[in-house]
């Protein structure tokens, strides 16, 4: 009787959750349609100082290797990209610091690349002036505006800033503020202490990266790797405002957002979730300038009431660029199922951060943010194995063997015993 | 009897077939380069460059850069992740850390392995290495238990002097992974992977801009062979073969106390 019935109820099992594995597997549908993009641009802003005279990069000027790696970057510059090149101290020999200190033009227009003349246009190009960057990076910014592509600002300077009081820095803070996307990097000829922190600042202020050259090869490999990532497609994030309050806050959809957040600042956003959906919400708070130590960021999902449903956290101490944390609330399906679209529920989000400054640092534009929103079916309790009521191990393996050989010795003694009752009968 | 045995072990067979099978019907994910190892990481969560399990992805990077990848881990998987780093020829102490991050961006903590390490100014290269927690397919909201989705990797240097910024370095990373099986089956499973951006990738039809090669993702690997749907573990095979040694247990049950045959004293039918 057990021998029969295990196996067909076995089968039945088997069965069943092949159809269902069937049925859970929907082919994820990938329509190929290439859609129009914006292009990456990328400005390359290059220090033609008087410094650049000197000769200490594998034997040549420093103005003979960047041009070198110009020529070489042009030729491999990626179609799409479109490339622009900006100089700083180029024009004005003079001694008058406030002359020294607007002098960057604009050496080649961003847009599509004429290799040939591009080159001709670095070619002439010869060591003058000061050393403007804070100026150089506002107008580089200006150069990138319009489109929703890619952005990125290539910095190539040997030596620190000249300009001051306005801070290179915060320049590169409030340009990166302004648009979306934009990016940063620098290079440092043959760079000195100073200057490297001066570099890494400007770097780290939009998420760029920066790097000390000594070589020529380092230069060319460097600015082409640059130019090409800024070729990589990426998703770009939308701008959108929270609010103080959940009741004024905006309402996202399931999408990449960034927005500026204050120290000490909370923002709200709201989310609507029908029934039977999960939110999904991770957010990021960037430390795009020197920030103290310790630091924390906190998102809450709470309910219009004010009731916290989950919490994401998170602390961190030390050199960062970011702290992240998210957090995932399925919302059950409805009981009383009365037909119609369900009704979506207004779940506010709130992010704040306990980043803190020393009193040097400015605190305006906020520390960068970017919030993900997804919104995706919710999970489903039971379609796992383990469900199922099956098991694994020798234990059930040793139980399972005991229980049919018991039950077997029972079965064979009742037969056994039937007979003999039939017997005597 | 014997129909038993043969029952026994077809839903042996068919259980393991069955596998291999569901994981066909999946799509095949997307190679990052042709097939090749990534030679770039990227510098923040959006931009984090995709690897796949096994593969060694490599990037020239610059002392100081946040450098990011991000990988696809599945149920039932402990994800390795090993990193190694090539220092310039001469540098101060450096202190070098490597973190994960699920796909909600939520720090993951590492059972064992050597996550941050200085190395002296006489060390040419850093280890380091993390491994996770087991990948379970579900987990209550309120845990951050590891989940089947996108990880992402952080390598950074901690602490270093300032005369050290911008130096040039090599970052190496391997991630593996130990198939734990059914042993980490719990009860339930996410609709979707814990992959950031997937509302937009999978769901709506109707947005189709959305939904296609050519427009950017936050994450678009799969683990090899797609996702699980959560139904199929080992656990099939143990439950089927104990059902089987059970039905042999109980022929050999019955046997024992019905003896062979009909009973002696049994006359042969009249």
């Amino acid at each position: 009787m057990i021998t029969r019935k295990r196996p067909v109820a076995g089968v039945c099992a088997l069965l069943a959750a092949l159809t269902a594995g069937l049925v859970a597997f929907p082919a994820a549908a990938a329509a190929d349609e290439p859609t129009g993009r914006d292009a990456p641009k990328v400005n390359l802003v290059l220090d033609v100082s008087g410094s650049m005279r000197a000769r200490d990069i594998d034997g040549r000027s420093r103005m003979a290797a960047a041009k070198q790696a110009f020529n070489e970057v042009l030729d491999a510059t990626p179609e799409e990209v479109e490339l622009g090149i900006r100089t700083l101290g180029a024009n004005y020999a003079g001694d008058d610091r406030e002359e020294g200190c607007e002098d960057t033009a604009q050496l080649y227009p961003v847009g599509p690349l004429d290799r040939t003349e591009a080159k001709t246009a670095v070619a002439t190009l010869t060591p003058t002036g000061w050393t403007p960057i804070g100026p150089a990076l506002l107008k580089a910014a200006d150069d990138l505006e319009g489109g929703d592509g890619s952005k990125r600002i290539v910095l190539i300077s040997d030596g620190e800033d000249t300009c001051a009081p306005l801070d290179p820095c915060e320049v590169a803070r409030e340009i990166a503020a302004k648009g979306i996307g934009l990016t940063v990097d620098t290079l440092g000829l043959v760079p000195n202490v100073k200057m490297s922190r001066q570099l890494s600042c400007i770097a780290e202020a939009t998420g760029g990266t920066y790097t000390s050259v000594e070589h020529q090869d380092e230069l060319t490999d460097r600015v082409n790797e640059l130019v090409d990532r800024a070729a990589e497609p990426v998703v770009t994030p939308v701008a959108t405002e929270g609010a103080a309050s959940c009741t004024r806050a905006p309402t996202l959809g399931s999408g990449l957002y960034t927005d500026r957040e204050e120290f000490g600042q909370q923002r709200w956003y709201r989310v609507e979730l029908p029934a039977g959906q999960e939110l999904r919400a991770s957010v990021s708070v960037a430390a795009d300038r020197a920030v103290r130590p310790d630091y924390g960021v906190l998102l809450r999902a709470v309910t219009v009431h004010g009731r916290e449903i989950v919490r994401g956290e998170a602390t961190g101490n030390g050199r960062t660029d970011v702290l992240s944390t998210g957090l995932r609330y399925p919302r059950p399906e409805r009981e009383d199922d009365d037909g119609g679209k369900p009704a979506a529920e207004v779940v506010c989000l709130a992010v704040t951060n306990s980043f803190s400054a020393d009193s040097g640092v400015k605190t305006t534009p906020g520390l960068p943010l970017e919030l993900t929103v997804d919104v995706v079916d919710g999970p489903d309790g039971s379609s796992d194995v383990a469900s199922f009521g099956l098991g694994r191990g020798w234990w059930l393996l040793g139980a399972l063997v005991l229980t049919g050989f018991l039950a077997g010795l029972v079965w064979g003694w009742l037969s056994r015993w039937r007979i003999a009752v039939w017997r005597t009968s | 009897m014997r129909v038993t045995r043969v029952l026994g072990a077809a839903l042996l067979t068919l259980g393991l077939a069955a596998a291999p099978a569901a994981a066909d019907s999946s799509p095949s994910p997307k190679a990052p380069e042709d097939g090749g190892a990534p030679t770039r990481a990227g510098t923040s969560f959006r931009t984090a460059t995709e690897v796949e399990q096994g593969q060694t992805a490599t990037a020239r990077a610059s002392t100081g850069d946040y450098l990011y990848w991000s990988f696809p881990a599945d149920a039932g998987q402990r994800p390795t992740v090993h990193a190694t780093v090539k220092l310039p020829e001469s540098h101060a102490a450096q202190t070098w850390q490597i973190d994960v991050y699920d796909g909600l961006r939520r720090r993951q903590a590492c059972q064992y392995g050597a996550q941050t390490r200085t190395a002296g100014t006489d060390k040419a290269s850093v280890e380091l290495e993390c491994v996770l927690r087991t990948v379970r397919a579900w987990s209550e909201p309120w845990a951050d238990d590891p989940l089947p989705g996108t990880y992402y990797v952080r390598l950074t240097a901690l602490r270093l002097p300032t005369a050290d910024l911008g130096q040039a370095v090599e970052a190496e990373l391997r991630v593996g992974s130990k198939d734990v099986g059914g042993a980490a089956a719990v009860d339930g499973s996410l609709s979707e992977p814990l992959v950031p951006g997937i509302a937009m990738t999978s769901g709506a039809g109707e947005e189709e801009k959305d939904d296609d090669s050519g427009s950017p993702v936050l994450a678009g690997l799969e683990p090899e062979d797609g996702w699980s749907s959560g139904w199929w573990s080992d656990r099939w095979v143990w439950t089927a073969a104990g059902g089987a040694l059970a039905a042999l247990a109980g022929v050999a049950g019955y046997r024992l106390t019905r003896g062979s045959g009909r009973p002696p004293r049994v006359p042969p039918s009249t």
